[in-house]
């Protein structure tokens, strides 16, 4: 036992003080924390204003156009062809030209500008206009514009999809954020699997070329020599994770305090005017307004599911996924003399990892079928199926059974690589077939 | 306890070749026994069992009268033919490491490690990684590690290979000088004059079966021809016919006036007789018996197979 931990702890140090090792750590949270402060740092940048000089031949959106902020409109009343000269005379970003057949076909209107106006002006105004129109085409023809625009409002609806437990409670649940759980957890230990269980693999390689394997074996069994590089890795693995938590969660609240408290008062401003219009508004809108905004929205979906079951969860398939796969790793990094002779056999290994994530959509649309069912109790798909699937709820003997069954899986292909690593690692100058593995379990220690 | 290690009846199979066929060993104690024999013979496999690294399909293994089990591993010490260390870790940390997986205590490992470094005049390598060091420097890094921990047994494959004369007479002194406190050394070897220089017992192996054992003293005895070399001064052919009955000429070669002949004794004659016979014909300079060389020894068994 003792000389396992010795093994645990050379595979576990040398990893931990390598310099990419350092690297990555740091690197990962950055990124991580970038994915995160980026989009709101980028919403906080203020760009001018954009002046837009309105042409309008047709009469009908002078002085009209609802301003936003950051667009203004100005009507100077002068001609198409006056704008068009002294455009570069004058500090309009852009000119909008109405023709004066707006309303009646060839339906275009323009903007001539010195730089870009950017999609959602353009769109803006597009939409503004084509509202304005759809009124003043209703007006025309006398309809009850008020009719119709209670009709729209009232014909929204959203919906929504609530689990009814046993208990007769219903929890609320976004498919979006289930999927989006689910899906980055899978990723994550599909992930892992990869960059761990190469490793092991590299690592097995090397001391299999270098032959210091020889020394080590006259000192320690080969299972224990084998388990404990995967556990000394598994633990390298672990602590990068952790870190990458800690970090990313250090820089997030060192950002949130700086930059992100702005955007909160900023948000608190806004909802304030937004109630104080919403006071001279019909009822109906105001509904409307109370809506919680997205991030909210995630937020609660993420406290109606069970987030500590998850990491749990998480922690568990991460672990025993990497424990099963890192055997065979192991096994063929014993097996071969360089890194061009494992391709063989990594295919067939990673085929079972790479299927998981493919059907991962599918699991997602379909959380009951019975291809997601057996996907998440086999053990060579069920760390990253099962936790695709768990977000939408997985029923508890199902868990169980697909538990018991990795812990199981990972037993046996531990004992099967142990045999292929035993005899494989002090086997030199052979070119490995599948049959050759094949016979080796059958060899005597 | 006259042997420190016994194998018995040992067989070891491989998919598609044996590899030791009922091979027997006896290794006395504080001695040092050669293992020899050709490549692919079955020595490694051999060492590699008594290290326990793979185990045999047959036979059984004895340390100290005892059957031989784990608990042996701290007491037997294995530097392989292939030499390896972990290139990128540092020489200091790597000796600790492979002393303590021998059962050492780190800081016993420490100070018998301050020992040998001073010893062996390497002490600025402790903080320098194996790759840095050449492949000499390497070897005894190495050689280091496996006498570290005092093993009563001592497994050396090739220990010669891969260093310059100076050094692999440093090595072969401290050979000697484990020998002396007690500890008994069992070495695979191709050099066959290392072998009469060093060992005092030998085994033969040949296509995974013993061919030859014994001491080294009584196998060069049992293998001696009868062969005479003489140097004189006088006419070959004056030479030559006196021999008469006592002796046949295998070879000769004449520089000048000096002439040496190799000259093996007939039937029950001997080496007396022989010189009674030549020297009333010849000015003798030397005369001296041809003892076999083990290398001749092992050519001569090995071709016979």
């Amino acid at each position: 036992m003792n000389k396992i931990f010795l093994i645990i702890q050379r595979e576990y140090l040398t990893r931990v003080r390598k310099k990419s090792f350092i690297i990555m750590t740091i690197l990962g949270p950055l990124l991580m924390a970038g994915l995160m402060i980026v989009p709101i740092w980028l919403t906080m940048q203020k760009p001018s204003v954009q002046k837009i000089e309105v042409i309008d031949e047709s009469y009908l959106f002078s002085d009209l156009i609802p301003e936003k902020e950051l667009i203004q409109f100005d009507y100077p009343g002068i001609s198409f062809n006056a704008a068009q000269d002294t455009f570069y005379d004058t500090d309009y970003d852009a000119i909008l030209y109405i023709p004066r057949n707006i309303l009646e076909g060839g339906k275009t209107i323009k903007f001539f500008y010195k730089k870009p106006i950017g999609v959602a002006t353009e769109e803006y105004v597009g939409s503004a206009i084509s509202k304005m129109m759809y009124d003043v085409i209703l007006a025309h023809n006398k309809v009850d514009i008020d009719a119709i625009r209670d009709a729209e409002v009232n014909s929204r609806f959203r919906v929504l999809s609530e689990k009814l437990e046993t208990t007769g409670k219903s929890k609320k649940q976004d498919a979006g954020t289930s999927m989006a759980i689910g899906l980055g957890a899978g990723v994550l230990i599909y992930m892992f699997i990869f960059l761990y269980g190469t490793q092991v693999m590299r690592g097995v390689m090397e001391e299999k070329t270098n032959r210091i394997v020889e020394v080590i074996l006259s000192s320690v069994k080969p299972f224990h020599f084998m388990m404990g590089k995967i556990v000394g890795v598994a633990l390298v693995g672990l602590t990068q994770f952790l870190l990458w938590i800690v970090l990313t969660f250090a820089l997030y609240s060192v950002a949130s305090v700086t930059v992100l408290k702005n955007i909160e008062q900023k948000q608190i401003q806004q909802k304030d005017q937004i109630l104080k219009i919403g006071a001279d508004l019909k009822y109906m809108d105001m509904k409307k307004i109370e809506k919680p905004d997205a991030v909210t929205q995630i937020w609660n979906d993420f406290k109606s599911i069970d987030m500590g079951a998850i990491i749990l969860c998480f922690v568990f398939y991460f672990l025993a996924g990497y424990l099963l796969y890192s055997a065979f790793f192991a096994a063929v990094g014993s097996a071969v003399d360089s890194e061009a002779d494992t391709q063989q056999f990594m295919l067939p290994i990673t085929i079972p990892l790479i299927l998981s994530l493919i059907v991962a959509p599918y699991v997602m649309q379909e959380p009951d079928s019975s291809l997601t069912f057996w996907f998440s109790i086999i053990p060579l798909t069920s760390p990253i199926t099962m936790m695709v699937r768990l977000p939408f709820g997985v029923p508890m003997w199902e868990l169980a059974l697909s538990m018991s069954l990795l812990i199981l899986g990972f037993i046996f292909t531990t004992w099967v690589a142990a045999k292929i690593y035993r005899t494989g690692i002090l086997m030199y100058g052979k070119k490995i077939t599948w049959k050759e593995l094949g016979k080796w379990l059958f060899y005597k220690g | 306890m006259q042997n420190i290690l016994s194998a018995q009846n040992i067989t070891k199979r491989y998919a598609t070749h044996i590899a030791l066929d009922d091979v027997s060993l006896e290794i006395p104690t504080q001695s040092i026994f050669g293992l020899l024999g050709p490549n692919g013979a079955g020595k490694t496999s051999l060492i590699r069992i008594i290290n326990q690294i793979t185990g045999p399909d047959s036979g059984e293994l004895f340390f100290m009268d005892e059957k031989l089990s784990q608990k042996h591993i701290g007491q037997i010490g294995y530097l392989p033919e292939e030499r390896g260390l972990y290139k990128k870790m540092e020489v200091g940390e790597q000796a600790l490491y492979l002393a303590q997986l021998k059962g050492m205590s780190k800081s016993d490992a420490r100070k018998k490690l301050k020992y040998w470094f001073d010893k062996f005049e390497i002490d600025a390598w402790w903080n320098k990684k194996v790759e840095e060091l050449s492949k000499g420097m390497q070897q005894k890094v190495q050689f280091i590690v496996t006498v570290l921990h005092e093993p009563k047994l001592l497994i050396l494959d090739e220990p010669f290979s891969g260093f310059d004369p100076i050094n692999a007479n440093i090595i072969k002194n401290e050979i000697l000088n484990l020998r002396e406190q007690g500890a008994t050394i069992l070495f695979s070897t191709h050099n066959m004059g290392s072998v009469e220089e060093l060992c005092d017992n030998i085994a033969l192996i040949n296509k995974s079966k013993k061919i030859l054992d014994g001491s080294v003293k009584e196998i060069r005895k049992q293998f001696k021809t009868n062969v005479y070399e003489i140097e004189f001064s006088g006419s070959m052919m004056g030479f030559t016919n006196s021999l008469w009955t006592f002796g046949k000429l295998i070879e000769h070669t004449i520089d000048g006036d000096r002439c040496k002949a190799m000259v093996q004794l007939v039937g029950a004659t001997k080496s007396n007789q022989l010189l009674h016979a030549v020297m009333p014909v010849a000015e003798i300079y030397s005369f001296k018996e041809i003892v076999p060389s083990m290398s001749d020894i092992f050519i001569a068994k090995i071709n016979e197979e």
